[in-house]
């Protein structure tokens, strides 16, 4: 077909704002809300299928940037709308349309009232979650990185539980302070550079052209590092995470384990390493510490959680941990983990919401006490839940043993201690989600009202397929994603070659 | 002026033509509200015609400043000067007051307010507003100032029965001719110290050798009396009564239109005529403006003074560019008073228009759950509300970004980093109305009245404005920068 290349240039336009276009076309539909959500699911599987394109023709052994597309926006200041990804950014461009129509479907009963806004405003935030993947102008990064927190605030203030409205104001406001400092970086970026372009300040950075940049590399590493570290979120800044999940409806849970916490990672590998190398090394240690911190930490607080959904957020927030031991560990092997543990925990941890989701639309609650031989009335529940727990435990053959133990080998490699200490993690995990899934799962029913309860139906069933398929594969199969995450870790990692030769072993 | 000068030309004339139609439709609205028929069958009509002509007015103003845009130079004696630098607060201010007069169609009616005078005092002091930006004497400015100043006096008081608006009238009459009377005086020093009152004489006399103390002085007097109009700390006391108490419409037009124009005063005062001890008079004030502005915020559960707090704090972040080089200040300061007139328009069009009849609904809680009962007045607020947090792609974030990076290039670390907190902080009371009108119980007791024709015509002007500004910000920055020109010789 004569139109491919032109389709190459402008695929990531059209997988950005296809969802955007769907909700403002949603906007017009009158209020019927079974047909509103057909649309809804009808735009999040093209944007799907859509997004496929990009691991089908990507060229694996090409490094850098790819299906780019860079047109000037707005002359002064000097903005382009500039968009490519690599391996990394691709791959959390399809997790993120993957979990959508997932999202959608778990939705299609619990959203009864207002159910025109909750679909706009879930299509509003795929395009401005996209766009932060996409996003290879400093300003577009932080345009999409603010405009992910509108609506995500929407959802949990409007269609979520009891303190939605603390929820949803105390996630807005540590967000948008912490982006403040990154937003800051930029600027002062952009006045010694005259660019916004990420790979024109990466240059610029690297040839040693920006002015007085050696004393304000430090400052301008932490005002993005903070940034990314709340939405992460890494230990002290991740009280607005239980809050937010807690009172979250399950679609934004699912969105925001899924894909929100990864635009922090996401941004520390991409700017952090990116653009400050030296000071990332040197403020490794501290950060692979809070890494640790929050590993074990959240951990522990999710062990002794009485509600269920909390306890997945605090599995999040240890999980997450994982990630940032990865990338601050600066070798192949765990940057590769890192990313991997990024998908691998989008997957589980978002099937987890749902399931918990699933429950909550049968008893209105998440307290685990409430719940207690549920394998009884509901089997095919509790097989699903355990898959995903187990996938989520990091069991070898699911996806998320893959990620960790790369992640562990990375950390080992940098120095043992953090590997010791991490693979703590692991024993953890399997400790608070096996002992969750006793409490709710095993022995005789104990509230008389759950014996009753109905098993998932085919639309839930529907929605979890795909997850728990994508669980095993990613554990079987994960070079199918390495092999184009690895030359993009590799490109992520040539500033640190002197630090990577040493672990030429891998 | 000598004698040997010139009878005034035709393209004098041109050179105040917006000024000239402003006035003949203030004249006429004038004329014909005693010959119209104010009986209660007809009074919605007859207000409605006044109204129209208003509007036709303000329009016709913006077509004359367009035209007039072809003539630049200085009219009588020097004057005047038409450069795009007036040409662009001309156009600002006519669109401010037309979509005012727009707003105002229903908020008339409801309130029960006869429109003759009103509509007239609208135009007339636009007149004054516009003379500011274009007038190159400091004693046309000081007049220009004054008619502007009374007509926005009176109209504060236009809500003659409720009390509250009497104060509000009384309030800034007061406090309002104290701040003229300072700024009066500051002219009669700088005259003593550079014997003229024309600007750029002025800015001949300062930029060539010694300044003295006198000169001083009358700058500083001269910012004391600018600064109150434009509500900056710490002139900005009578602010919030005063915006409490004066119609919704009104309140939305002297926050934006004169505030424009008399920043166009300073912009000249402070850029042309070189002023002495620019830097940190101004560091001083817009530091206490956004901090005073944002934490006064923080506390108020009407709406009406939580915006007259926010405009204090607005106030401040475009003194930043004061502070700056005259080639980044300049623009984004006009820049900034474009977007920040579009947003505060159709945020307080939307507060008249929910206020009801006597303004009863201007508390926050009355808010609740609007989102529900009418989503497109929420979602119209939520806009203007995200534009003035300053969030991408609306007009507020480039305004913020170009003053930042303004203050940034001169080197005003400090100031910027104040100016970067304060819009954190101020986020918080934003949301806070956005919060209430989405995520609470609707209130079903607050009547809702149908978005009539005008305010939504006025709204979707400033919604657009408000875009248009935060997607495309390049073509008005780049008209701004080409100004700079005319003012920075």
């Amino acid at each position: 077909m004569s139109n491919i290349p032109n389709l190459d240039g402008s695929i990531l336009s059209l997988i950005t704002f296809i969802p955007l276009a769907g909700a403002l076309l949603l906007m017009l539909f009158p209020r019927r809300d079974r047909d509103i959500r057909v649309f809804a699911l009808v735009v999040s599987l093209l944007t799907f299928a859509a997004s496929l394109h990009l691991p089908v023709h990507f060229q694996r052994a090409q490094s850098g940037f790819q299906y780019e597309h860079d047109n000037v926006w707005i002359m002064n200041p000097n903005i382009h709308y500039h968009m490519g990804i690599d391996g990394i950014s691709m791959w959390l461009i399809v997790l993120t349309t993957f979990l959508t129509p997932l999202c959608v479907l778990i939705s299609w009963k619990s959203i009864s009232e207002r159910v025109k806004e909750f679909f706009i405003l879930l299509l509003i935030l795929e395009t401005a979650l996209i766009g932060v993947f996409v996003s290879l102008d400093l300003f577009l990064f932080y345009f999409f990185w603010e405009a992910t927190l509108i609506p995500m605030a929407l959802l949990i203030g409007m269609y979520g539980h009891g303190r939605r409205v603390y929820a949803a104001v105390k996630f807005f406001l540590y967000t948008m302070i912490a982006s403040v400092f990154m937003l800051a970086a930029i600027l002062w970026l952009y006045a010694k550079v005259g660019s916004f372009d990420f790979v024109t300040v990466e240059n610029a950075i690297r040839s040693g052209q920006v002015q007085n940049f050696s004393s304000a590399a430090e400052w301008l590493f932490l005002g993005f590092f903070i940034a990314f570290a709340v939405k992460v979120p890494l230990f002290p800044f991740h009280t607005w995470l239980p809050d937010a999940h807690v009172e979250a409806p399950t679609a934004g849970s699912v969105l925001l384990a899924g894909v929100l916490l990864k635009m922090g990672t996401y941004g520390m590998l991409r700017f952090n390493l990116g653009l400050f190398p030296e000071q990332a090394r040197r403020n490794a240690p501290w950060i692979m510490v809070l890494a640790l911190i929050g590993i074990i930490y959240g951990a522990l607080v999710a062990m002794v959680q009485p509600n269920l959904k909390k306890l997945i957020a605090y599995s999040s927030i240890s999980h997450l941990g994982f990630v940032v031991l990865g990338i601050f560990s600066f070798t192949q092997i765990g940057l590769d983990g890192a990313t991997y543990v990024m998908l691998a925990h989008g997957v589980s941890t978002g099937a987890l919401f749902m399931l918990a989701g699933i429950l909550y639309e049968r008893k209105h609650t998440y307290e685990i006490s409430e719940f207690g031989g549920l394998a009884t009335p509901m089997p095919r529940y509790a097989t699903f839940f355990l898959f995903i727990v187990l996938a989520s435990v990091g069991l070898p053959l699911l996806n998320g043993f893959v990620g960790e133990f790369l992640v562990l080998s990375g950390a080992f490699q940098a120095k043992a201690i953090y590997g010791v200490l991490g693979a703590t993690g692991v024993i953890w995990s399997a400790c608070y989600l096996l002992w969750m899934y006793q409490r709710v799962f095993f022995g005789k029913v104990t509230h008389p009202s759950n014996q009753s309860l109905p098993d998932m139906n085919l639309r839930e069933r529907t929605a979890l397929w795909p997850a728990a398929a994508m669980a095993l594969v990613m554990g079987v199969a994960p070079l199918l994603w390495l092999n184009s995450i690895d030359p993009s870790v590799q490109n992520a990692l040539a500033p640190f070659s002197q630090l990577a030769s040493r672990v030429a072993g891998r | 002026m000598n004698p040997s000068t010139p009878l005034p030309q035709i393209v004098d004339y041109i050179r105040i033509l917006p000024e000239i139609v402003l006035s003949i439709f203030g004249m006429i609205i004038m004329l014909l509200d005693p010959l119209m028929d104010f009986r209660p069958t007809h009074a919605r009509k007859s207000q409605r015609t006044l109204g129209v002509i208003a509007l036709v007015g303000s329009l016709a103003a913006i077509a004359a400043s367009l035209f007039q845009a072809r003539y630049p130079g200085t009219a009588f004696w020097e004057m005047v000067r038409v450069d795009s630098f007036s040409v662009f607060f001309h156009v600002l201010i006519a669109a401010v007051t037309a979509i005012v007069i727009l707003s105002s169609f229903e908020y008339l009616d409801m309130q029960e307010i006869r429109s003759g005078e009103y509509y007239a005092l609208i135009l007339l002091g636009a007149v004054g507003m516009s003379l500011m930006s274009s007038a190159m004497e400091l004693v046309l400015i000081f007049i220009a100032l004054e008619i502007s100043s009374i007509s926005t006096y009176v109209l504060a008081g236009f809500r003659r029965r409720a009390a509250i608006s009497s104060e509000s009238s009384v309030k800034y009459f007061l406090l309002g001719s104290f701040a003229t009377a300072f700024f009066l005086y500051g002219v009669a020093l700088m005259f003593g110290a550079t014997g003229s009152t024309n600007i750029t004489v002025i800015g001949d006399a300062l930029n060539s050798g010694k300044v003295s103390l006198l000169a001083d002085v009358g700058i500083a007097l001269m910012f004391v009396g600018l600064g109150f109009k434009v509500a900056a700390a710490p002139f900005h006391i009578w602010t919030p009564d005063v915006y409490e108490g004066a119609p919704s419409p009104v309140v939305g037009f002297m926050s934006s239109a004169p505030k424009a124009a008399v920043f166009a005063v300073l912009l000249r005062i402070l850029f042309e005529a070189h002023a002495p001890g620019r830097v940190w008079l101004i560091w001083i004030t817009a530091a206490l403006s956004m901090t005073l502005g944002n934490i006064g915020a923080l506390v108020q559960d009407n709406i009406k003074r939580l915006l007259a707090y926010s405009s204090i704090a607005h106030a401040g972040y475009l003194l930043m560019a004061f502070a700056a080089l005259p080639h980044d200040g300049i623009p984004s300061a006009m820049f900034y008073t474009a977007s920040y007139a579009a947003m505060n328009v159709g945020a307080f069009a939307v507060v008249s228009h929910f206020g009801s009849a006597g303004e009863r609904y201007v508390t926050l809680e009355d808010y609740a759950g609007l989102g529900r009962r009418s989503p497109l007045l929420a979602a119209a607020l939520t806009i203007f509300l995200l534009s003035l947090i300053g969030i991408p792609l609306t007009g507020g974030f480039f305004a913020k970004f170009y003053v930042f990076t303004a203050a940034l290039e001169a080197n005003l670390v400090g100031l910027t980093i104040i100016g970067v907190l304060n819009s954190a902080v101020a986020a918080y009371y934003y949301l806070r109305i956005i919060v209430v009108m989405y995520m609470r119980e609707p209130r079903e007791d607050v009547p809702l009245p149908r978005i009539p024709l005008g305010l939504g015509t006025a709204l979707a002007a400033s919604l657009a404005a408000t875009i248009y500004l935060g997607v495309l910000p390049g073509h008005v920055l780049k008209y701004a920068s080409q100004s700079v020109a005319d003012l920075v010789r």
